[in-house]
């Protein structure tokens, strides 16, 4: 998407198209990644409660991964999950 | 003609705004635009206005308030002075970067410390840079007219940026002064119905304030920049239609015997009046003395000062509020740096004074006058000085 110029903002910045934050993709600021294991995973839940970015979502199996276009690599799930079974791993 | 009366000057202001249709007033009450607070609040009480009147908790929650509710669409109105107006300092550059159309009333005032209750101009001087249109009034009938004017300016679809319009505090705030006061026929006339350029609405969802990161922000900076320096031409078509409709024109730069003056002072603010007793004093005695007296503060009238000032061979600007460890008073780095690049301009003086409220004579300008004119081989120029402070 072509960045705008200064000509081309609306008056006050305004935006008018709800939803539209979905596509500031932030999982390009990540510089660690959440890993699950999914043999320590309890399925409590802890991480996606406490994602800020409400990007970690159960699967149909019941066990949970971070939506990467989005997660930050804040490491917050990974404090939390107190199973231990989240890992922040370096991006390559 | 309408008919003059007498009003103290910030009842008068509440009158004004009551003419002005507005939807909300967010005003927290602080001396010495309490007066402005409580006779709005009259009004609304009294039901003579149909308008919210949000009692606030603080000057941070007015500013919150009226940018809320300009954001939904309302015209919204506060005051305030001093503390209360650096408490809604971190708000201002967001009301402007929104664009909302939001006007507020400064009685300006001292700000601590020490405590002091009384007028000079350190309270708007710090907002500077806020982006808000910043015009400042002499008397009565300038902040009347100018509290009318102002919502006109503002919600202008060239403009959409807040207005600030300053009323020295008690100097002209508590004086009782005879103005025309409009009628509300004819403010109706001349003040259209507020168009917002967006509204909160739940059935028309947008997002106002919203976070941008660097690929924007110089942007959106340059945005409000151009907007503000765009709104001079809109602020000159309004006052010329306010002169047609009241007989009474208004200019970014006002001049008093001006045109063949040799010494020149700049004032801003109800010392004006003043300051030209002291020219024509001057002038009695064969000194070929003049006075301009900035109304627009924000966006700044470089053309205007040029113009007014080049012919003159020295100047003298008076600054109500010190800049710390600067240059000299913030008007005098701002003529000076109009100045710069031009080949024929005055040797430009500076006066600090009138400070925490201290009375300034006639006497006083005329001293500054003299002061200037015995520097014949300019030793003082560009320097700055506390006006008869005790040494």
């Amino acid at each position: 998407m072509a960045l705008k110029t200064w000509r081309e903002l609306p008056t006050g910045c305004v935006v008018f198209e709800p939803g539209s934050a979905s596509e500031y993709h932030t999982g390009s600021w990540r510089s660690q990644r959440p890993v699950w294991n999914n043999q320590k995973c309890i399925k409590c839940g802890i991480c996606y409660v406490y994602c800020p970015e409400g990007c970690v979502q159960q699967g149909e199996d019941g066990f949970f991964q971070a939506d990467m276009d989005y997660c930050k690599g804040c490491g917050i799930c990974a404090h939390e999950c107190w199973p231990r079974a989240i890992t922040m791993i370096e991006e390559g | 003609m309408a008919k003059r009366i007498g009003m103290e000057v910030a009842v008068a202001v509440a009158e004004a705004v009551g003419l002005c249709d507005i939807d909300m007033a967010a005003v927290y009450p602080i001396t010495p635009q309490s007066h402005i607070a409580e006779h709005l609040s009259d009004l609304v009480a009294d039901g003579k206005i149909n308008a919210e009147f949000v009692t606030v908790e603080s000057e941070h929650s007015a500013m919150s308030a009226v940018i809320g509710a300009s954001g939904a669409g309302a015209r919204s109105y506060t005051a305030t002075s001093s503390q209360g107006l650096m408490y809604m300092h971190e708000l201002l550059p967001i009301a402007s970067a929104m664009r909302l159309p939001i006007t507020m009333a400064i009685a300006n005032r001292a700000v601590s410390g020490p405590l002091n209750i009384l007028n000079d101009h350190s309270d708007i001087m710090p907002q500077r840079d806020s982006g808000w249109i910043s015009i400042f009034v002499e008397n009565a009938q300038e902040a009347i007219d100018m509290s009318i004017i102002a919502f006109k300016i503002a919600e202008h679809k060239d403009v959409m940026l807040p207005v600030n319009i300053n009323i020295d505090g008690f100097q002209l705030t508590h004086m009782v002064e005879p103005f025309e006061m409009p009628t509300q026929e004819e403010v109706n006339k001349f003040l259209p119905p507020f168009v917002p350029h967006a509204t909160l609405h739940p059935a028309k969802p947008v997002t106002m304030g919203a976070f941008a990161m660097s690929d924007y922000f110089a942007e959106i900076m340059k945005a409000k920049n151009e907007a503000l320096k765009n709104s001079k031409k809109v602020i000159l078509e309004v006052w010329d239609e306010w002169e047609k409709m009241f007989g009474r024109g208004y200019k970014p730069v006002e001049t008093y015997m001006a045109e063949d003056a040799e010494v020149l002072m700049l004032t801003m603010g109800s010392m004006g009046e003043t300051a030209q007793m002291a020219i024509d004093e001057l002038r009695a005695k064969g000194v070929k003395a003049g006075l301009i007296k900035l109304r627009l503060w924000r966006p700044f009238p470089f053309e205007e000062i040029k113009a007014t000032i080049k012919n003159a061979k020295k100047l003298i600007v008076t600054d109500r509020a010190v800049s710390f460890g600067g240059p000299g008073g913030p008007v005098f780095s701002e003529i000076k740096s109009a100045l710069y690049a031009e080949t024929q301009r005055p040797a430009v003086y500076d006066y600090i004074y009138g400070l925490g409220g201290r009375d300034v004579p006639v006497s006083d300008f005329i001293g500054m006058f003299e002061r200037v004119l015995a520097d014949t081989d300019n030793k003082v120029v560009d320097t700055y000085e506390f006006w008869g402070v005790r040494e």
